[in-house]
């Protein structure tokens, strides 16, 4: 498979297309906002928590906003962390990072994006939604960008 | 057009790969490559001629302030500026338009007042004035464009109303491609009794420009985007303005005489230019203008226009892609697009792996951006270098984004 096949793997140009729990949610009680000021991409992200489960989860990108590789991590996103507890989201999380940081694949669909690795100037758009998601869990009030979480 | 089999093996990067493709390169509006005789003149500097200018008694530093003044010389020729004295180097054009908000803005404007500025403005000619109104109290009054991408006149005849003390605006969109009438509207700012900073980043690289011809009271370029190396710039004022302003940065060489509580100030164009200066690339910039004026302005002005009327003509037989800026009449070398629904950001991953470089994003011209109504767009920028066959790469990729995407149009 080329390297664009690698990065645009069949699954991420579903999810760009398609975006699942692409929604306000309105019963949430933790948001957070994602901001990549590179290129202007914006996530609103919007997780409703009960107890110490994500009970659902939803996001939304101004028109135009978001790239496919962007846009299919937070729909892959919020599919792996829906039902599950806080923990296991941070986790997925921190096996998300470690992928794109050249280490092994993360679990399940999300390995789908192991293809950014050789694309350092996308994986900005990759993380971008898990940095919503970690900010929202650790209900930060905050907009977190990709330029101040320094892990990015 | 050009005979670009012949300015081609001048720019070393070309003869590289990109991805094991042939390099397209076609982000000349953010930054132009260098000719082997921009670098040769840098290497030559240091090798033969380096010492601090304006300060040693001995020979070595006579050549490098000789050479640093030469630069000077060559900077002002090419503007047509009213005086050697008239050009203050600087790091390009961002730090131009900061010395003139710096220096005049805050010895003239005061609270109450507004200054001009429109909506097709690079962050760079907006962000310095937001600054200043800021820390006066005046007000920033943004000209809105027409659809078709041009400074609406009528908005900007509204604006000057108010009497404002500055207006600012590009000569060349760097999102655009859009040609504006500078003489024209430097005439009508005059006419409210306002001061006119003409950004000038974009036009210089590309056209024949005349700062006494459009009047404009300062002129700022980039040497970086004319083959120029990174850093190079100047400001270009009229020598009576830059007489009565404030120094921008303290320190040395900008002085006269400094006394235990003050000092005065050296004359100008050196009391804007504190610190040891930037030799390097005001020696290659001077080489570069030495290039584009061997090439001839008007020549390469033709050519850009030539390759971006045929960019356009071929991504316009695209179904799904919009081109955006004037449809016709004068513009440069800049076609910005968007593709279907293809975010601009994987057309440039999809098109640098056939080794087309492009542009993704807002371009530093987000309040643009949000009058056309989209978050981003994809630019092709073309100068001297570039050919059909760049063209037919970029078409081509563009074509291959569509077929692994599937195009929606939007």
């Amino acid at each position: 498979m080329s390297d664009l096949g690698e990065l645009y793997q069949q699954v991420i140009l579903d999810h760009n297309r398609n975006p699942r729990n692409f929604k306000r949610v309105d019963a949430a009680n933790r948001r957070a906002e994602g901001h990549n000021p590179l290129c202007g991409d914006r996530i609103q992200l919007y997780v409703q928590l009960d107890g110490d489960t994500i009970q659902d989860i939803g996001f939304q990108m101004p028109q135009g906003s978001g790239c496919a590789i962007s846009k299919a991590s937070a729909s892959l996103m919020t599919e792996a962390v829906k039902g599950k507890p806080v923990t296991d989201a941070e986790s997925m999380f921190q096996a998300f990072r470690d992928m794109l940081a050249g280490g092994a694949n993360a679990p399940g669909k999300l390995a789908a994006f192991s293809g950014v690795r050789a694309f350092p100037s996308r994986i900005k758009c990759a993380n971008l939604a898990w940095h919503a998601l970690h900010a929202a869990l650790q209900n930060s009030a905050e907009a977190v960008t990709t330029e101040s979480a320094k892990d990015f | 057009m050009l005979d670009t089999r012949r300015i081609r093996p001048d720019f070393p990067i070309l003869a590289q790969k990109e991805n094991g493709q042939r390099l397209v390169y076609l982000d000349n509006a953010a930054t132009s490559q260098k000719p082997q005789r921009v670098i040769d003149a840098i290497v030559h500097y240091y090798n033969f001629h380096n010492a601090n200018v304006h300060r040693g008694a001995y020979t070595l530093a006579v050549e490098a302030t000789e050479a640093y003044e030469a630069a000077r010389t060559a900077v002002a020729r090419f503007v047509n500026a009213w005086a050697s004295e008239a050009v203050v180097f600087t790091r390009g054009t961002t730090e131009s338009i900061n010395l003139v908000a710096g220096s005049w803005g805050r010895a003239n404007v005061k609270g109450g007042d507004s200054i001009v500025v429109t909506a097709m403005d690079h962050h760079s000619n907006i962000v310095p004035w937001q600054i200043l109104c800021q820390e006066k109290g005046a007000t920033l009054r943004m000209v809105e464009i027409t659809r078709d991408g041009r400074i609406d006149l009528a908005d900007f005849g509204r604006a000057l109303e108010a009497r404002p003390k500055i207006v600012a605006f590009p000569y060349v969109s760097n999102s655009l491609g859009t040609v504006n009438p500078a003489a024209q509207l430097s005439k009508l700012a005059h006419g409210a009794g306002a001061v006119t900073v003409v950004d000038g980043a974009q036009s210089s690289p590309h056209l024949r420009v005349d700062v006494q011809a459009l009047d404009c009271d300062f002129y700022a370029l980039s040497g970086h985007k004319m083959l120029g190396p990174m850093g190079s710039g100047a400001l270009i004022a009229k020598p009576a303005l830059l007489e009565a302003m404030p120094p921008y940065h303290g320190g040395g060489e900008m002085i006269e005489r400094v006394w235990d509580d003050r000092s005065t100030w050296n004359k100008i164009p050196h009391k804007f230019e504190g610190g040891t200066p930037n030799v390097e690339a005001a020696v290659g910039l001077a080489a570069a203008i030495a290039y584009l004026e061997q090439l001839g302005m008007d020549k390469v002005s033709a050519h850009e226009q030539e390759l971006a009327r045929l960019a356009i003509e071929r991504l316009s037989q695209i179904d799904g892609v919009t081109i955006y800026g004037p449809a016709g009449g004068h513009r440069a070398g800049v076609v910005p697009f968007t593709y279907g629904d293809i975010h601009p950001h994987d057309l440039a991953t999809i098109l640098d792996k056939d080794g087309v470089c492009i542009r993704a994003g807002h371009h530093c011209t987000q309040p643009l951006m949000r009058r056309l109504g989209v978050a981003a767009t994809a630019r092709a920028s073309f100068y001297i270098y570039n050919d059909v066959d760049d063209i037919d790469a970029l078409v081509t990729a563009v074509r291959k984004a569509g077929e692994l995407f599937g195009v929606l149009a939007s």
